[in-house]
């Protein structure tokens, strides 16, 4: 029942601030961040209280979930409300959590208009994304999948910033909507021939996560429908064709939008394909791994190419963030349990960096009314405090040893030497035009000739704590990853047992061994 | 003869019409717009009543109708809809200067008429239930007639309908010409040794006349027009029952006679089906007034729902009924709030788009029903529209008709862009804009309460579709 809460809690939390608006700006602020601080205490709860490590051969199913929730919900179809956690998604809900605590601090001054509403969409987006970690029931997950897109989009519609001309942000909204929205319907398209696949085999139909493992399908068959997944995933991660939408979406975004869109949103779509996409069509995705670590090797450069060239801040994170996407793709299918857990620690890292560039880049809107790097220049010295912190999350996102980022991207590399060594080679280079954009948002923003001699505000309490917050966590996930990879090891190992094992008959009979 | 359980089973029918006279004597002896509404109301709920106990009499074969559950369901949906129809009438005749009394005598019609065309099982009853059904309409459509989009409407519905009604009835004759009956199950039995060119004929033929009705693309030129000018209750109708009970009479037709199963009937149903998700959607793209991108919309999703008539096994008669129970509750929503912010009636209705910028500031429940309406239309998961658009993509998908599957998924993309421009202007707020309002007190008014109920059923839907699920695996046509 408590999984239930956690999803429930933000919607309802959600519609509370919507009416508590009649009571002032400050009501629905106190009251989102107390819901958010609900759900993220609630989920660290769980993380002391739960035990989350490789359950041991032999071991019963009920081993394999920490909770369970399971509820019929459509019997004609099989269709369950089936919630379930394990260390993977306990993660990830616990990351969702702490940055939605950071997305309602860090729009505690920026947004002004419409604030209970605002807070609606926010917290319903959070429950949406609580959602799709914890269902395991596909019906449910493609539920939860395409409906938090909505209060996305009245995000960026109502509270974003208008771009240049021609650009403007509902425009902004509609593109994020339709690419994500009918890539979705293909992985419905996909679920549902799964479903009909299953049924013909079994007679039975399920939508259940654990039956519809191992359906046999003829080979063409099983890779349509891992494509079908896999465009839906690749187009939120975003992989590089795909990816249209996101420097638009970010750069539009208010910034509680884009921490978000890069810290939460880009993550369900790497956890989608490893909790689906492999484990559901494993010798599918292994003939497809060489493509999709192509796209990956190709989104790192593309992505930090054109990080290079952008004046607009937002836009050049946004740029980042698929350049890190492709090392996340990289790691997922080269399928070894190191390169999995690289892609774990790199997601919750990029999460932090992401976060911090994004609400930094919105604190420095705050105070110059622009993203533009052409007006920016020689800040450091006349804004308290800013600066030096933007020097931690650059560092941290081109991979600095001690930073979290690092031990995720070498893992990532590590573990995928062994499979494809040329990915590995080219992928360490890009390293080289990481450091280069990094070392650009330092040079432009920050260094150079200042453009005027006006002093901003310093950072005050709330931005202080917020930003030194997410750096301890990024330092401390630098020197300490072992806890989530302790967490997570089940995940990684099933995943990697499945994908990797010859026949992958012989991996399922032991899973359902293990189970 | 008639037997008692025919009776029974004919009992709705009968108190609908039973209704619309007492109507008709009513306007005779006084007008009293309240009392009027009241005994429309008070008959079809106890319509509604009779269909729900009668129900339960399993198949009845009267001899020119069937009552099988889907007949059941067809009629309860007419009701339904008739039902609203007739309290947002009430909301938005308040202000009308004509008569407004003898709008609900041509409702009550109407809903006979569907009632009569959902149970057709013979060509005869088809065709009356079909034509009494559309007479109304016309003088509805135009009934606010010193409005001259409203007199266009009417007219153009009743020029082209009754083109379409001539192809109806050349088809109907070259069918008996062929096999020498009227009656579907002797249609069926007369094309068992083959279908002969004239019947072949006159099923394409009459094929051509349901789908005017239904504005299955090429034959939808007149629903642009009759939707932006019809006063806002009468194209609620025909948007609704008017569709269903058409829907539902192809459904058994086709489902019935052989013509229909060959393959290349087969490839021009799927192809009627493809050309019309798409181009409704594409047509709908940029249409600046919210009647006009309804009634597009409306297009695409029976384009959508035609899926059903291609595939035409079990799982389609079911997808068919949640599919349509999903659009009625929709597309009632949507028009009910056009028509509460059209109300009381002031000349045209207030249907172009800019009237509903900032809508949620001034109106947020209303603005939130439209919301939902707009997102379950769009197929957004927890919303009513969204079971219905995964039945159809389930269907699809178990006949392994990629084609129409691959049209479902892209109309949806583009479908998308449009729903969600008017529910992005509902949160716009810009000053200096002229506007439309509706009452203040809307939400106490039988009109509000409608609007609210329906979109607490779209979101119900949406979150626990299984008693509606359970119902339509229920469904059959009964076998002919």
């Amino acid at each position: 029942m408590i999984l239930v809460w956690l999803i429930l809690i933000p919607f309802i939390g959600g519609l509370f601030c919507w009416r508590a608006e009649r009571w002032g700006d400050k009501v629905p602020r106190w009251i989102a961040l107390a819901t958010m601080l609900l759900v993220l205490v609630t989920t660290l709860v769980l993380w002391w209280q739960g035990d989350y490590h490789l359950p041991k051969t032999g071991t019963p199913e009920a081993v394999r979930w920490a909770i369970e929730w399971h509820v019929p919900w459509i019997p004609r179809f099989g269709i369950d409300i089936h919630l379930a956690m394990d260390g993977l998604s306990l993660i990830l809900i616990a990351l969702t959590g702490f940055l939605g605590v950071l997305a309602v601090v860090c729009s505690w001054k920026e947004i002004a208009q419409r604030v209970g509403f605002f807070h609606l969409n926010l917290l319903f987006i959070l429950g949406g994304v609580v959602g799709v970690f914890l269902s395991i029931d596909l019906f449910l997950f493609f539920c939860f999948w395409e409906m938090m897109l909505v209060p996305m989009y009245f995000l960026i519609a109502l509270w974003g910033h208008s771009g240049s001309a021609g650009k403007t942000r509902i425009r902004t909204a509609i593109k994020f909507f339709i690419y994500t929205q009918a890539s979705g319907l293909l992985m419905l398209v996909a679920i549902l021939a799964l479903v009909f696949a299953h049924h013909a085999n079994t007679g039975v139909y399920t939508f259940s996560y654990l039956e519809l493992l191992g359906t046999s399908m003829s080979e063409p068959f099983a890779y349509w429908l891992m494509l079908g997944f896999f465009i839906a995933f690749a187009v939120k991660l975003p992989v590089v064709p795909l990816h249209g939408w996101l420097p638009d979406a970010h750069a539009q975004a208010p910034t509680a939008g884009s921490v978000d869109l890069a810290g939460i949103l880009l993550k369900t779509a790497a956890y989608g394909m490893l909790r689906f996409c492999l484990p559901l069509f494993p010798e599918a995705s292994q003939a497809f791994a060489p493509v999709a670590m192509a796209l990956g090797v190709v989104g790192i450069f593309y992505g930090a190419l054109l990080a290079a060239g952008q004046q607009d801040v937002k836009r050049l994170i946004a740029y980042t963030s698929i350049s890190h996407m492709g090392f996340v793709l990289i790691g997922i299918f080269a399928g070894t349990s190191i390169a999995l857990q690289g892609v774990i620690v790199l997601m919750v890292a990029h999460a932090f960096s992401a976060a911090g560039l994004f609400i930094l880049s919105g604190q420095l809107y705050e105070r110059l009314h622009t993203r533009d790097m052409r007006l920016m220049g020689g800040l450091w010295g006349r804004i308290d405090k800013l600066p030096a912190f933007t020097l931690c999350f650059v560092a941290a996102s081109l991979g600095m040893p001690g930073t979290a980022n690092f031990i995720g991207e070498f893992l990532v590399l590590f573990g995928t030497f062994p499979v494809a060594p040329v990915v590995t080679v080219l992928a360490s280079v890009s390293m080289v035009l990481a450091v280069l954009y990094s070392l650009l948002i330092m040079q432009r923003v920050h260094f150079g000739p200042a453009q005027g001699e006006v002093h901003f505000s310093g950072l005050d309490w709330r931005e202080y704590t917020m930003m030194l917050g997410l750096v301890a966590l990024v330092i401390f996930f630098g020197f300490y990853p072992q806890i989530l990879v302790d967490t997570t090891l089940s995940v990684t190992d099933e995943v990697h047992q499945l994908f990797t094992s010859g026949s992958v008959g012989a991996a399922i009979q032991s899973l359902a061994g293990v189970r | 003869m008639l037997t008692r359980t025919d009776m029974m089973a004919l009992t709705p029918v009968i108190l609908v019409c039973a209704t619309a006279i007492t109507v008709m004597l009513g306007i005779a002896w006084r007008r009293q717009h309240a009392v009027t509404v009241l005994v429309s109301a008070l008959g079809l709920n106890t319509a509604l009543l009779s269909l729900f106990l009668f129900g339960e009499l399993g198949t009845v074969r009267t001899p020119m109708l069937v009552f099988d559950s889907v007949t059941i369901l067809g009629m309860g949906m007419i009701l339904v809809s008739s039902l609203a129809c007739a309290t947002f009438s009430h909301a938005y005749l308040d202000g009308f200067p004509g008569a407004r009394e003898e709008f609900y005598l041509l409702l009550l019609c109407a809903a006979a008429g569907g009632m009569v065309l959902t149970a057709a099982d013979h060509l005869a009853t088809l065709f009356f239930g079909l034509e009494l059904l559309s007479m109304p309409l016309y003088g509805m459509l135009a009934y606010t007639f010193r409005d001259r989009n409203s007199l266009e409407a009417g007219i153009k519905y009743l020029v082209l309908s009754a083109t379409a009604t001539a192809f109806l009835l050349f088809g109907m004759a070259l069918l008996y010409a062929q096999t020498g009956h009227l009656d579907i199950p002797g249609l069926v039995a007369g094309m068992s040794s083959g279908v002969g060119p004239w019947a072949l004929a006159g099923v394409g033929l009459v094929l051509v006349g349901l789908c005017f009705k239904l504005s299955i693309i090429p034959f939808h030129l007149w629903t642009p027009d009759v939707y932006q000018g019809g006063p806002g209750p009468a194209v609620t109708f025909l948007a609704t029952a008017s569709k269903v009970a058409a829907f539902i009479v192809l459904l058994r037709i086709v489902e019935a006679i052989p013509a229909f199963h060959g393959a290349q009937a087969q490839t021009l149903l799927a192809a009627l089906a493809l050309l019309t998700m798409l181009a409704g959607n594409l047509l709908a793209l940029l249409q600046a007034n919210l009647k006009r991108l309804l009634g597009y919309s409306s297009i695409a999703h029976f384009g959508y729902l035609m899926v059903a008539i291609v595939v035409a096994d079990k799982l389609a008669v079911e997808t068919s009924g949640i599919y349509l129970i999903t659009y009625l509750i929709t597309t009632l929503g949507a028009f009910g709030v056009v028509t509460l912010l059209s109300s009381p009636y002031g000349g045209e209705d207030a249907s172009a788009l800019h009237y509903y910028r900032g809508l949620f500031w001034r109106r947020p429940y209303l603005a939130a029903v439209l919301t939902v309406a707009m997102l379950s239309l769009a197929g957004i998961p927890f919303t009513a529209g969204f079971i219905g658009k995964f039945y159809i993509i389930a269907l699809g998908v178990e006949a392994q008709r990629w084609w129409l599957v691959a049209g479902i998924v892209v109309g949806s993309a583009i479908g998308l862009y449009y729903y969600l421009r008017v529910t992005i202007t509902l949160y716009l707020m810009e000053p200096g804009m002229q506007r439309r309002d509706a009452p203040n007190d809307w939400g106490l008014r039988a009109g509000g309460l409608v609007v609210l109920l329906l979109a607490v059923l779209m979101i119900l839907m949406g979150v626990y579709p299984s008693p509606v699920v359970h119902w339509m695996s229920l469904l059959s046509l009964a076998g002919s």
